[in-house]
């Protein structure tokens, strides 16, 4: 298939979408960019924010990826994302509930290592409201 | 010479160790199918990450500026050693094995004049090498697989890993756990992580690879070096684990196996058992018997 790019989304738990598709375009750290067929070898790093994918002219996908890796090949485009959920998947009052639960949890905690990780959930979840925020 | 009764209880007692085994084992072969399942699906992002890695890396690796994590301090002084086992035993030779290698691997660097720091992964290596190494223990996990073995506790592990990295409190790193073979088969493997050594895969995705590229090599954003810098510790996130991941497959699958020999040795015990019972309980209705001939005989 010449005229598209073979997408691929895996987290590190499983891999989670693997189909050909017409565009995607990438949150990358400097910018969104897109991927079309025969894109130039290309690695990036991704900010938290959503991937769309593209299918006969219209975004037939939306993805929320919390940070990662992409990878650019004439043929491909690999995306490493660390948290990654469809954008239709994401509650609002489930994010909010989940945000006020870890603010308390990082009162409570006084051990470091947690701490750091329930700041990073933190951040993964604030991020989602802000991508949901965007798109009213 | 036991009695009659205490051949009956050794029977049940032998009976109901048999039940537990076999029930061990079956839990055992339940959490391996699940622990098959997810190193399986963790491989594709570890394949990934090993292949954009090895692509920067390789234009890196005479890069004056490369990161130390890649291509190592320069100094082989002060080895971290991570030893991953399991929280429980019961599994036959699986932690034993990882904590005599792991030992093995002190003795020789120390030998060499090195010195050692310890991170144990799981209760049991914690335990065995306290007494002899307890000094050289740095930091201390266990249950990992609580509720579940999940990315995140890998990543607060290389986290941690990183921080003492960064802060010069080592300078290479090795993890020893037990590779996956099969069942019967667990094989104790090191595998360096800093500095960073490419995972050996299968052969033909490398040339699948170099037809990809056609020669070219890889744009960075920003920059290699900020990729780099990036990639490099969620790599040794990843590397863990994997490695936590194989462990943990490994572990269930010794399990199984010592839980299926376990069965069958109290199988044969209970086989033993019951012949002597039969014996004894004959030998006791004989004498009766003599007693009461002899008895009748004597009228």
């Amino acid at each position: 298939m010449a005229d598209k790019v073979e997408f691929e989304l895996v987290s590190p738990e499983k891999l989670l979408l693997s189909e050909a598709v017409d565009m995607v375009v990438v949150p990358g750290t400097e910018g969104n960019f897109g991927v079309l067929p025969g894109h130039a070898p290309f690695i990036s790093t991704v900010r938290m924010d959503v991937i769309d994918v593209y299918n006969d002219g219209k975004v037939s996908e939306r993805i929320f990826v919390a940070g990662g890796f992409a990878e650019v090949t004439p043929q491909r485009c690999t995306v490493l994302a660390e948290v990654a959920m469809p954008l239709a998947d994401i509650d609002r009052a489930e994010v909010e509930a989940e945000i006020r639960g870890l603010e308390e949890d990082l009162q409570a905690s006084s051990e470091a290592d947690l701490g750091v990780l329930i700041q990073s959930r933190l951040d993964v979840a604030r991020a989602k409201l802000d991508v949901l925020a965007q798109q009213v | 010479m036991p009695s009659l009764k205490d051949l009956r209880n050794r029977i049940t007692s032998v009976k109901s160790t048999q039940k537990i085994t076999s029930a061990m084992k079956m839990v055992a072969a339940a959490k391996l199918r699940r622990a098959q399942e997810m190193a399986e699906a963790a491989r594709p992002y570890a394949d990934r990450m090993g292949r954009m890695l090895g692509s920067l890396a390789v234009s890196m690796k005479d890069h004056p500026g490369a990161p130390a994590m890649l291509v190592g301090t320069g100094k082989t002084d002060v080895h971290l050693v991570i030893v991953a086992t399991a929280d429980r035993g019961l599994c036959g030779s699986f932690n034993s094995s990882i904590v005599r290698d792991a030992r093995r691997m002190v003795a020789e660097i120390e030998q060499g004049g090195g010195t050692v720091k310890l991170l144990t992964i799981g209760r049991k290596a914690g335990d065995q090498l306290r007494r002899h190494y307890g000094d050289r223990i740095v930091e201390h996990y266990t249950e990992m697989d609580k509720p579940t073995l999940d990315f995140e506790k890998a990543a607060m592990i290389a986290r941690r890993v990183t921080e003492m990295f960064a802060a010069g409190e080592f300078d290479t790193c090795t993890i020893i756990f037990n590779q996956f073979k099969s069942v019967i088969s667990q094989i104790v493997t090191r595998h360096q992580l800093i500095p960073f050594q490419a995972v050996e895969s299968e052969g033909d995705k490398a040339t699948d690879d170099a037809e990809d590229l056609g020669g070219a090599v890889y744009e960075a954003e920003p920059s290699s070096e900020e990729v780099l810098m990036e990639l490099l510790p969620r790599n040794l996130a990843v590397q863990v684990f994997s490695a936590l991941l194989e462990n943990y497959a490994s572990e269930q699958g010794a399990r199984m196996s010592a839980m299926d020999n376990a069965t069958r040795n109290a199988g044969e015990m209970i086989d033993r058992l019951t012949l002597n019972y039969n014996r004894a309980r004959q030998a006791a209705i004989t004498t009766e018997l003599i007693e009461i001939i002899s008895g009748a005989e004597a009228l």
